[in-house]
């Protein structure tokens, strides 16, 4: 915005920026509106949330929180934080070891069928869901694992996530060979070389793929719907939805607030590291 | 494993020409399984087998508990000509992807071409923008819309129609809406491939007396027609399964007056509520079947419209 008073002679450009700058913060201000709407509805009194036309709460009701803290249907916030991390720490972990051994194999290794295998490998991309999740429900179902966490964890640690193989097949790529070449030639096997060498490199990929691996599962609701019924072993984002049904509307203070707490970790780690998501969302799409 | 072949310290870099090759082909081919057997394990156990089973059960009757009945083509013939509430989760579906996407897309290019010549700030609003698309799918923003959009929301408020969950002809443009404020993913990825157009296409177009919206034309579009289409492909096949706003501002049924019964709310109606697996699972065929008609034709069409740079050099 400084620039503006020494270049007069430009005026016509300045305007322009400036137009750019306010037509950018207009949006800024509708695309944050549902994010600010939320915080303060979940410090509104229960009155004020339907009928008030203020976004701002007339007094901070923090016993909204305090109810959201004691959890739903009897179990308490902890337990459903506790069971949110568990399942997408597991996911997190299972992701990264998987997806980073086969994309090294795709990556850097020969082997019989390996066109036809990437090739597949990028089908599963995009392969709906839900074309697999029936047999894989009656799979799981048999093996008498429905409501616990091993369907939602145990298929990340066989690397079913394609897109991560993809990612990190993509960074690894991209790293020069010659490291490699001369650690082989010093006797480095492939699996030494993948360890100390190719892994320590690959790093920005992995924390990428783990981001992205927490966030989508934090967020993912269809698998947890299905999987898990016992109210103990609910998620956040389970216990949320049992909000669905309730039109009582005593409960939305404590549901938005229940909302905020949910959106915490993700709202955190982006904040964290915004840099690797940004980037690893644009290189995905010009790599593709 | 790798430790026992360890040749004396003699190889320097200056050798390496000489040195035999220490490993057997085929070890390498080994190692490369051991690397990939996770891949396969999940790839056969929990992708190729679920669809053949998924297949198979689509022309059975079965309910989870009694073994599959083979009842041929009839949960099909059942899906296409007796099933109103299907033909109605199609259309919905239909009508959900031909909103949310081409709005969605249009507003993540007119955001990145505003954030492209910007100077200060760029980085600040690419990140701001971005942040939708990571809350987006949650189910907290799933209940924010809903109450946004209800009776005495903000939007009725503003626009003092009673709402739009409540009304059959507007509650799916509010769930379309959601997709359409998570714009964020596709502008990062339309603003990476703009700052890949050589500057110097503009500078020799400038010179030769083009304006901007010429320019524009006959640069930045087919420039970026790859990027486009790159986005236009994930974003389709997404959207044709949204499950989580839907299932949220309905209640999971659906409504009100099945207008937000999207095709997978009606696969999880039928298969996990209703405990049709066969029925559900000829469903879930014909959703992969028709997004991948879909992307055949995205492919197809691609061949008159996107414009890949190493192209022209031939």
């Amino acid at each position: 915005m400084t620039a503006i008073s020494t270049a007069t002679d430009r005026k016509p450009v300045a305007w322009g920026r400036i137009a750019l700058h306010v037509g950018c913060l207009v949006a800024l201000l509708v695309v944050l509106y549902p994010l600010v709407w939320l915080l303060t509805t979940s410090l509104k009194p229960a009155s004020e949330v339907i009928t008030s036309l203020n976004l701002l709460p007339s007094h901070l009701e923090w016993s909204n929180y305090k109810t959201a803290l004691d959890g739903v249907n009897d179990v308490s916030i902890w337990r459903l934080l506790s069971n949110s991390l568990l399942i997408a720490g597991g996911a997190v972990i299972g992701n990264v070891i998987s997806c980073s051994l086969a994309a090294y194999a795709f990556a850097r290794l020969r082997f019989r069928f390996r066109g036809p295998l990437f090739a597949f490998m990028i089908v599963t991309i995009m392969l709906p869901h839900h074309a697999i999740l029936i047999p894989q429900y009656i799979i799981f179902n048999q093996l008498g694992l429905v409501n616990t966490y091993w369907p939602l964890i145990l298929p990340k640690f066989l690397a079913t996530e394609a897109f991560f193989v993809f990612l990190i097949v993509q960074f690894m790529r991209g790293l020069p060979r010659e490291l490699e070449e001369a650690a082989r030639i010093d006797g480095c096997g492939p699996f030494r070389s993948f360890f100390l060498i190719v892994l320590p490199l690959t790093r920005p990929a992995l924390i990428t793929t783990a981001i992205f691996t927490f966030i989508w599962t934090w967020n993912d609701f269809f698998t947890q719907l299905i999987y898990l019924f016992d109210p103990d072993k609910f998620t956040l984002t389970l216990a949320l939805s049992s909000f669905v049904d309730s039109s009582s509307q005593s409960a939305f203070g404590p549901m938005f607030a229940m909302s905020v707490i949910a959106l915490l970790p993700i709202v955190l780690f982006f904040l964290a590291f915004q840099r690797f998501l940004v980037e690893g969302m644009a290189s995905s799409g010009l790599k593709g | 494993m790798t430790t026992t072949e360890i040749p004396a310290p003699t190889a320097r870099p200056g050798r390496a020409a000489t040195t035999p090759k220490h490993r057997p082909k085929r070890e390498r081919e080994g190692a490369a399984w051991v690397f990939l057997s996770p891949w396969v394990l999940g790839a056969c156990l929990l992708t190729v087998v679920p669809m053949a089973v998924s297949l198979y059960l689509s022309f059975t009757d079965y309910n989870l508990f009694d073994p599959p009945h083979w009842i041929g083509l009839r949960n099909y013939t059942q899906m296409f000509t007796e099933d109103p509430r299907y033909w109605r989760s199609v259309v919905t579906t239909l009508e959900y992807v031909v909103i949310a996407v081409p709005l969605q897309l249009a507003l993540a290019l007119v955001v990145a071409l505003a954030l492209k010549s910007m100077k200060g700030g760029k980085a600040f609003y690419r990140s701001a923008f971005y942040a939708p698309s990571l809350l987006g799918a949650s189910m907290s923003i799933a209940l924010v819309w809903r109450q946004v959009f209800n009776d005495g929301g903000p939007v009725d408020n503003a626009l003092g129609n009673g709402g739009w969950i409540n009304k059959p002809g507007w509650s799916l443009l509010a769930v379309a809406l959601l997709t359409v404020w998570q714009f964020g993913a596709p502008m990062v990825i339309f603003l990476a491939g703009l700052q890949q157009i050589p500057a110097e296409l503009y500078e020799a177009a400038a010179v030769d007396g083009a304006g901007k919206w010429r320019q524009f034309l006959s640069i930045t579009v087919p420039m970026l027609s790859p990027v486009l289409f790159f986005n236009l492909v994930l974003q389709t096949i997404q959207a044709f399964q949204v499950f989580t706003p839907a299932f949220a501002v309905s209640g999971g049924k659906g409504g009100p007056a099945d207008s937000t019964l999207v095709y997978t709310l009606y696969l999880y109606d039928r298969g996990f509520v209703a405990s049709h697996m066969g029925y559900a699972s000829a469903m879930a065929w014909v959703l992969l079947l028709v997004i991948g008609a879909v992307t055949a034709v995205l492919f197809r069409s691609s061949r008159s419209w996107v414009f890949y740079a190493s192209e022209g050099d031939r």
